[in-house]
């Protein structure tokens, strides 16, 4: 019997409309049980559907609701198709986002357009479980615009101030470029196969595409491109940080757990058009390393806490990159799923942090917390433990470390990547406890005003729970033999290939955990011994701005562009044709100067049209 | 006999004549006469045509066309009488309302 | 000569005649003098008529053209005084004035008289077409074009009188002297 699956996007789209339309006259509690409500009745169904997987991880649901085109051969319908993997995003999804929601409940209550907030909140939740349960590439590039456009209207959610309106559009544009792309990849592969059905096309696609050629590499790397642009990694990160100017809980959500890793699930969905190209793989890897290092980089010079932790994002998806690129698929779900816990409450502590500075987000300007908002202190710890990867006391320590040892030890792996790999660990380590020592060390510079309450601090608890046993369903070889999270995985992606002469796993793996000891005890030094004041430099500048990509894309494309609307301001083309119309205009009025009113006038005209008949008559 | 040819000669230079008044003239009055004599020379092309085979038709047309003219002298003469009562003065110029 | 050479004597003189005459018409400032010289240009093409023998058209042209319709012009020109223009007031009119006139007319006076007084006859023209041919044509094949040209007439009477009809217009009795202001159409 088919379970109606669509029941799990269809209740955030439902709470969307309630609130949408009659959020205006629901009391505030009655908005945030909706909210809440619809994500958490979603993610019930969900675990009810898991009893289901959890017996046999290669059972597939699919349930299809009506065919949506047609066109001659190509009729895509809109189906969602439940598999392990989809399912594990689903979790997250709902799961996550249900704990992001329950936090707004309180961090959003003073904000004007509450409502607003929940509608566009549910809203994306429905479009992030569209694309992670499409079962063409179609529905998912719906889910994929629909999470685009929630994105813009969360991160501009305080319009009334332009600097918000700015970065929604940027966010909104920048994406959009990897959107084309990825558009022009469903075109190709709609020409190839004849339909975007997932399934149909992983099975054929050696037949039709045949491997290593260049329509193959041609179609996975337009593929890539999207997913580059959605999850802002090297060349199209330059949306995230800005995007910042959000608030705190859709930074959480949407700019760290979910639709950000949007790109890793496009990615790892099609891996069998990734398979056919090494030299997409390649460069897969390639971007992830080099977007997770001068991401990392940038992360050290940041005085706003949330910018560290959207450069901190832009990186550890990097780190899901590279897993993708060298073929460990279910190495990078895993990360993908650890790093939603860890993201996720480190944004939230620290939008608790700020609320509780009343909206101070300058960490210099922080300090000696850790006495006043001791709850907040101890999850933002614990998430930070699982970023640095701490040894064994962490999730993140686990996902982390399988990916830096995949980038070695996959036959696509080699030194290089696992070198970068490893120094942005170190980076990364370094970086997360600069923050941690100024923003709760330190003398207090700023008081705090609002303890935040239950609301607020349970789904911290909850999540620094998840980070720190999360990581223990999937421990290295040569640790222990428990495999669970990749089992579950192996129906939906194949399992890495792994070279076959290694260095031993355990060196490898104590030189990452002294070098993220060795960040934080840089930082002890830097940071806490020392009262951290901000500097400035042209080399810290810089890097401050994210190595100046901004600067970069202004110069090659925005000012030719204004250079060039500014010169054609008069629009050439159009003066081409109005010239025409306004010959003509000339014409007629000379042409009116005819009808002069005198009679002499007209009776000559007719003579002379008399005689040009006769004329033509005679001759 | 005069020859048919000269005599439709004759009706058309009376016709030109009467053309040449018309075009020239802004006075309503000999704009008048000079349809007058247009039409005369017509009719006396008619008429000249029904000389020519012996036929009495053309003296029916000339007839015909003499009823038209006077209705029309009848009716335009009515009309200078009203631009008179309205414009003070018969110069065809004023009229040019229709101007654009 | 032959008798039929008068005729066309008299029609070459009567057809230069009413050219002139026609001319003179055209080119006068005296409105009256125009119509004048007018209708000394439908005698003349009332004898063109004459000599290529069409009598009843020639008689109709006289009576008609010349009689009735050449009649209104002076009736109107005089009743609205359009004779003189204004710059014409200063110019005196002396005998300059009647000379053309005069030797037109007596041309043509002349020339009938010489034909009328040589016995002319109907022979050697083609044919003479008389009356009664056409009022038998009239009556028969034309009829109804007839009537129409009598119901023709019946619009233009119409016509004529009420487009020349004054209308009184009944003002408010403060508004009595402001009608002399304003032209009834």
């Amino acid at each position: 019997m088919t379970q109606p699956i669509w029941i799990l996007p269809a209740l955030p789209f439902v709470g969307f409309l309630v609130l949408a339309l009659a959020g205006r006259y629901l009391p505030k509690k009655g908005i945030a049980a909706t909210g809440i409500g619809a994500i958490a009745l979603s993610f019930l169904y969900a675990l009810y559907l898991g009893t289901a997987f959890l017996s046999d991880p290669a059972h597939r649901m699919e349930f299809t609701l009506w065919e949506w085109i047609r066109i001659d051969s190509f009729v895509p319908s809109l189906s969602l198709s439940i598999d392990s993997l989809t399912y594990i995003f689903i979790l997250v999804i709902t799961g996550v986002g249900g704990l992001i929601h329950w936090y707004s409940a309180e961090y959003m209550a003073e904000e004007e357009g509450y409502a607003r907030f929940f509608a566009y909140m549910n809203l994306f939740v429905g479009f992030m479980l569209t694309l992670v349960m499409a079962s063409n590439l179609l529905v998912l590039y719906l889910g994929w615009e629909g999470v685009g456009l929630c994105s813009y209207l969360l991160i501009g959610f305080f319009y009334r101030d332009p600097a918000n309106n700015y970065a929604a559009r940027k966010a909104f544009i920048v994406t959009r470029i990897g959107d084309t792309a990825l558009l022009i990849g469903l075109l190709l592969l709609i020409r190839e196969f004849g339909t975007l059905d997932i399934q149909t096309i992983s099975n054929n696609a050696t037949s039709v595409l045949g491997a290593n050629t260049a329509l193959a590499t041609a179609v996975a790397l337009l593929l890539l491109g999207g997913a580059v642009g959605k999850s802002a990694q090297l060349p199209l990160q330059v949306w995230l940080p800005d995007a910042m100017a959000g608030p705190s809980p859709v930074s959480a959500l949407i700019h760290a757990a979910t639709m950000v890793t949007a790109g890793v699930y496009l990615v790892a969905r099609t891996h069998a058009l990734f398979i056919l190209s090494p030299l997409a793989m390649q460069t897969v890897a390639i971007i992830g390393a080099l977007t997770l290092l001068i991401a990392a980089i940038s992360a050290l010079f940041q005085y706003d806490i949330k910018r560290v932790l959207a450069y901190s994002t832009i990186s550890q998806i990097g780190y899901m990159f590279l897993a993708l690129g060298v073929g460990a698929w279910s190495a990078a779900i895993f990360h993908f799923v650890i790093h939603a816990f860890f993201k996720a409450l480190l944004f939230l502590a620290a939008g608790a942090v700020i609320l509780a500075l009343h909206h101070e987000q300058n960490m210099f300007k922080m300090g000696g917390l850790y006495k006043k908002l001791p709850t907040i202190f101890w999850t933002f710890l614990i998430g930070s433990l699982s970023l640095a990867a701490l040894p064994f006391i962490s999730g993140g320590f686990f996902s982390k470390d399988s990916i830096i040892w995949y980038a070695l030890a996959s036959t696509n792996g080699n030194i290089l990547l696992w070198t970068l790999a490893t120094v942005g660990a170190f980076i990364t380590s370094l970086y997360t406890f600069r923050m941690i020592f100024i923003t709760f060390f330190g003398t207090e510079k700023t008081h705090v005003h609002y303890i935040p309450g239950k609301t607020m601090t349970i789904p911290l608890i909850v999540l620094a729970i998840l980070t720190t046993f999360g990581g223990y369903i999937e421990l290295p070889h040569n640790i222990a033999h428990v495999q669970l999270f990749s089992e579950f995985l192996s129906a939906s992606l194949p399992a890495v290939s792994i070279k076959s002469t290694l260095p031993p796993e355990g060196i490898l793996q104590l030189v990452v955990a002294i070098l993220s000891l060795a960040g934080i005890g840089l930082a002890y030094q830097l940071y806490y011994k020392t009262e951290p004041t901000y500097k400035t430099s042209p080399v810290r500048q810089f890097f401050l701005q994210g190595w100046n990509f901004d600067k970069l894309y202004d110069t090659l494309f925005v000012r030719p562009f204004v250079w060039v609307s500014k010169t054609n301001a008069s629009d050439a083309i159009d003066e081409v044709f109005d010239y025409v119309g306004l010959q003509l205009k000339k014409l007629g009025n000379t042409l009116a100067m005819s009808i002069n009113g005198q009679i002499n006038w007209y009776l000559a005209s007719m003579v002379i049209g008399f005689i040009i008949l006769i004329v033509f008559m005679i001759w | 006999m005069i020859p048919y040819e000269i005599q439709i000669l004759v009706a058309a230079f009376l016709f030109a004549i009467g053309l040449i008044g018309l075009l020239t003239r802004r006075n309503l009055i000999f704009m008048l006469m000079s349809v007058e004599i247009m039409m005369n020379a017509g009719a006396f092309a008619f008429v000249a045509s029904g000389a020519r085979w012996t036929q009495a038709d053309g003296q029916v047309m000339f007839l015909f066309v003499l009823t038209v003219a006077a209705a029309e002298v009848a009716v335009a003469l009515a009309l200078l009488i009203l631009m008179h009562k309205h414009f003070k003065t018969v110069d065809t110029n004023q009229l040019n309302s229709l101007k654009n | 000569m032959q008798k039929n050479t008068y005729m066309d004597i008299l029609f070459i003189v009567s057809s230069i005649v009413a050219v002139i005459a026609s001319a003179m018409a055209i080119t006068r400032r005296n409105a009256v003098h125009a119509l004048l010289f007018l209708i000394v240009s439908l005698m003349g093409v009332s004898m063109m008529m004459y000599t290529i023998g069409a009598p009843y058209a020639a008689i109709l042209e006289i009576i008609v053209y010349a009689g009735a319709i050449m009649m209104l012009f002076v009736f109107t020109v005089m009743m609205l005084n359009l004779s003189v223009s204004p710059e014409d007031e200063k110019r005196k009119t002396g005998f300059k004035t009647w000379i053309f006139p005069l030797i037109l007319g007596a041309v043509l006076l002349s020339i009938m008289a010489i034909s009328f007084l040589r016995d002319p006859s109907w022979e050697g023209l083609h044919q003479v077409i008389l009356p009664k041919h056409v009022g038998r044509l009239m009556f028969s094949h034309y009829l109804l074009p007839v009537e129409l040209a009598g119901v023709l007439l019946l619009a233009a009477i119409v016509g004529a009188y009420y487009l020349g009809r004054t209308r009184k217009r009944n003002l408010h009795r403060y508004l009595q002297n402001q009608e002399d202001s304003y032209d009834t159409l």
